[in-house]
């Protein structure tokens, strides 16, 4: 079955790198959902977090090419393991005195806030699960959405068992058994 | 500390020296001029020059396959980096160990659309195990090293690195590392104890076994490890082309090539198998046919380097990742400590199928009076086969048929295009592969490089290198008058329309003496051995032109997409 997968790649942080990911996944055929990159807790790694689709067949595909390329360390398919995932919404919208206060009830219901005020025009943030990003969107939509930017995710797992570093050999072992 | 100071063009000789690396092939061009400044310089390293950079590459590959070392390959920017492409991504499918040297545009003008730029690292990224862009001369040494170690461990390949020629001339240290140090690549070598344990297991139990040898074998010597699994559980052995000569094809339980153009018996005992014990092949499109319909009832045990080769097209129950010669042995030691007595009984109906199976072969059939290809084959494998020369073949009807007639007992005697299928890498190939068993071995035998009409043609320019340095290859042309592969796909899917099929050839006794080389033809049968005895008498190359029958077929064939128990043995079987 094709469903979401957020794949959570530890790379080397070198030249190259996100292409080498990206031409991966162009020249294969796999789709990119989604991309987030940062460097991690140290400069010289990067954690890129992918949400792709795919059958599990195509996802065990990803996860082992992915493994392959020589300056990724370490490759986790956090959808196998309970995980916190999060992203952000900013949303420009245009109000008016009489749409004001249903804006700002959706607006306090959802969790979200505003970020700017500025000539009728207000920016939002939202932070949380794709659906509440996409929900506080959908919302908004009759007010006249003027612009909508959203990050990838980013995604964590709740125990300590991918987060910590790992090494493709123990990955390749984990295969075997 | 070494304190004297060296150029970058230096500091790669000598690198290259210390990874024992003798032999380069390439051609040179404006910003690899400093490079080829320190190799005028020098005399340990032989520097081949071709006439076409894709050349350069098939020869490094004849090379690296020949003689299991890393093949080297120099060229300069842009466009003689761009003509090598083919032959890396050639290396790249068939896990060929090589490094190619690439020049580079100064590194202050790269972006700049400077002459001769071309950004290779993102045009060779999808063709190459891994690339480097050397951006300051204080690395040069430690990527080199890493571009060694990364081309000949895990599942081997081609490392590209693309040096500006201000590299080549700024000055540093020379301090070759004895270690490489990359956290993210660690390939298992070891194979788990426990799936080895399973595997065995299920090879005991098993009543319709049978192993599938690859590439991998080859790429791991492990052909001795593999006769003796096959030989003490009595399982028959099905090849690969990529894993020809890995099991010795004079052997009872061999039962030679399988795939689109396999043997019957090959296929058949394949798909109807309980077990599949496949060693080092990646189950290619042109071993499986229709997946959906391959050995259905078969348990797959899969043993390879590159997990990724497990479970992409068949999926297998026991995955063993790690190096096939450890694998093996592990398997053997395992099958010492447990003494396992052989079953012979349990296995008897499946060997009496395959007997069976075994009795049917292709029919070909001549409709002319021209020379058959399959003839001609025939007698040069028979003539030659004593002297176990070295054979390169191009890509197409004649590579199909040297695969079919000619037998083989040992590895790396078969150099083919495997999977990308690359019409021209013969004839480079071969004279790689005569470099190779010439300077290694002392050995100035013959090479054979099985060839048709239409591939000869692509890198027929070799004919000029292969005189200077007096290679001796002998081109057979299975000169049939067309695209013979393509044609037989035209007859028999695409209603005989030849459409640009046709191809006309020069006159190859005229040309090969233009150049230097030994021109001859033949025509009929008994011209066969006499021809072939004068170019194996040469000292140099040659070229012979066999003027073969227009139509004759590829059979055994399944057709792309069927079933590969669904195979065709002759024309008139429709």
């Amino acid at each position: 079955m094709s469903i979401n997968h957020t794949i959570s790649v530890l790379v080397s942080n070198e030249v190259g790198v996100l292409s080498r990911i990206v031409d991966l996944f162009s020249g294969r055929g796999y789709n990119i959902e989604s991309l987030t990159v940062a460097p991690s807790i140290d400069n010289i790694y990067s954690r890129v977090t992918i949400v792709t689709k795919g059958d599990d067949g195509t996802i065990e595909q990803i996860c082992k090419q992915l493994n392959r390329l020589i300056p990724v360390i370490k490759v986790a398919d956090l959808s196998l393991d309970e995980a916190i995932e999060y992203e952000i919404g900013l949303l420009k919208v245009s109000i008016n005195d009489e749409n004001r206060a249903e804006f700002m009830n959706i607006i306090a219901q959802s969790g979200a806030k505003i970020m700017d005020v500025n000539d009728k025009i207000y920016t939002v943030k939202i932070d949380g699960k794709e659906k509440e990003v996409q929900t506080l969107a959908e919302l908004l939509r009759p007010f006249g959405i003027k612009e909508f930017v959203r990050s990838g995710k980013v995604a964590i797992t709740k125990s300590g068992q991918f987060s910590t570093f790992k090494n493709k050999k123990e990955e390749t072992d984990k295969i075997n058994i | 500390m070494n304190k004297a100071m060296y150029s970058g063009a230096s500091i790669l000789l000598k690198a290259l020296g210390e990874e024992g690396v003798d032999i380069v092939f390439g051609y040179p061009g404006g910003v690899v001029l400093p490079l080829y400044d320190e190799l005028y310089l020098q005399d340990k390293i032989k520097h081949y020059l071709v006439r076409h950079e894709q050349a350069a590459l098939h020869a490094a590959e004849g090379y690296a396959r020949a003689s299991g070392r890393v093949g080297v390959a120099i060229v300069t920017s842009g466009p003689g980096a761009c003509n090598a492409i083919t032959g890396l991504a050639n290396a790249y499918y068939d896990g060929t160990p090589m490094v190619l040297i690439t020049g580079q545009v100064n590194s202050a003008l790269i972006g700049g659309d400077a002459f001769q730029e071309a950004d290779i690292v993102g045009i060779t990224r999808s063709c190459c195990k891994h690339n480097y862009l050397v951006k300051d001369v204080k690395d040069l040494a430690r990527i080199v090293k890493e571009a060694f170690y990364i081309a000949q461990t895990g599942k081997k390949g081609p490392v590209v690195i693309d040096i500006p020629v201000d590299v080549f001339t700024s000055k540093y240290t020379f301090n070759y590392p004895k270690n490489v140090e990359l956290v993210g690549y660690n390939p298992n070598y070891k194979g788990h104890p426990l799936q080895v344990q399973r595997a065995l297991k299920t090879l005991f139990e098993a009543k319709r076994p049978i192993i599938i040898s690859g590439g991998g074998v080859v790429a791991s010597n492990a052909s001795v490890e593999l006769k003796e699994i096959a030989l003490r559980l009595q399982i028959p052995v099905v090849h690969t082309l990529m894993g020809t000569g890995t099991f010795p094809d004079n052997l009872e339980l061999s039962l030679g090539m399988m795939g689109m153009h396999g043997k019957y018996c090959a296929n058949l005992a394949v798909a109807n198998s309980d077990v599949i014990f496949a060693i080092g092949t990646r189950f290619s499109d042109r071993i499986t046919g229709c997946l959906k319909k391959f050995a259905q009832d078969a348990q797959v045990i899969h043993i390879d380097i590159d997990p990724c080769s497990i479970s992409k097209n068949v999926k297998a129950q026991i995955p063993i990742v790690g190096d096939i010669k450890n694998v093996l042995n592990m398997m053997i030691k395992e099958l010492d400590k447990q003494n396992h007595k052989i079953n012979l009984e349990q296995k008897e109906k499946w060997f009496k199928e395959i007997d069976e199976w075994k009795t049917k072969v292709a029919i070909p059939r001549k409709t002319s009076s021209k020379l058959s290809a399959i003839t001609v084959l025939e007698k040069i494998y028979d003539y030659t086969k004593d002297d176990e020369p070295i054979v390169t073949t191009e890509v197409g009807q004649h590579q199909m048929w040297c695969a079919q007639n000619f037998k083989f007992n040992k590895p790396r005697k078969l150099i083919t295009s495997g999977g990308l299928g690359t019409m021209g890498f013969g004839f480079p190939a071969a004279m790689g592969a005569y470099v190779a068993q010439n300077t290694l071995h002392n050995n100035n035998k013959y090479v054979l490089n099985i060839a048709g009409d239409g591939s000869i043609q692509m890198n027929i320019q070799e004919l000029m290198s292969a005189v200077d340095y007096k290679f001796k290859v002998i081109n057979c042309i299975i000169n049939n008058g067309y695209l013979g592969m393509v044609r037989q796909w035209q007859e028999k899917i695409y209603n005989k329309h030849y459409s640009q099929t046709k191809i006309s050839s020069p006159d190859y006794v005229k040309l090969a003496q233009s150049y230097g080389a030994l021109g001859l033809r033949v025509e009929k049968e008994d011209e066969i051995i006499p021809t072939l005895k004068q170019a194996i008498d040469f000292d140099g190359p040659s070229m012979i032109d066999f003027v073969c029958e227009n139509f004759e077929m590829v059979y055994p064939w399944v057709l792309a997409g069927q079933p590969i128990d669904k195979v065709l043995l002759s024309r008139e079987e429709e």
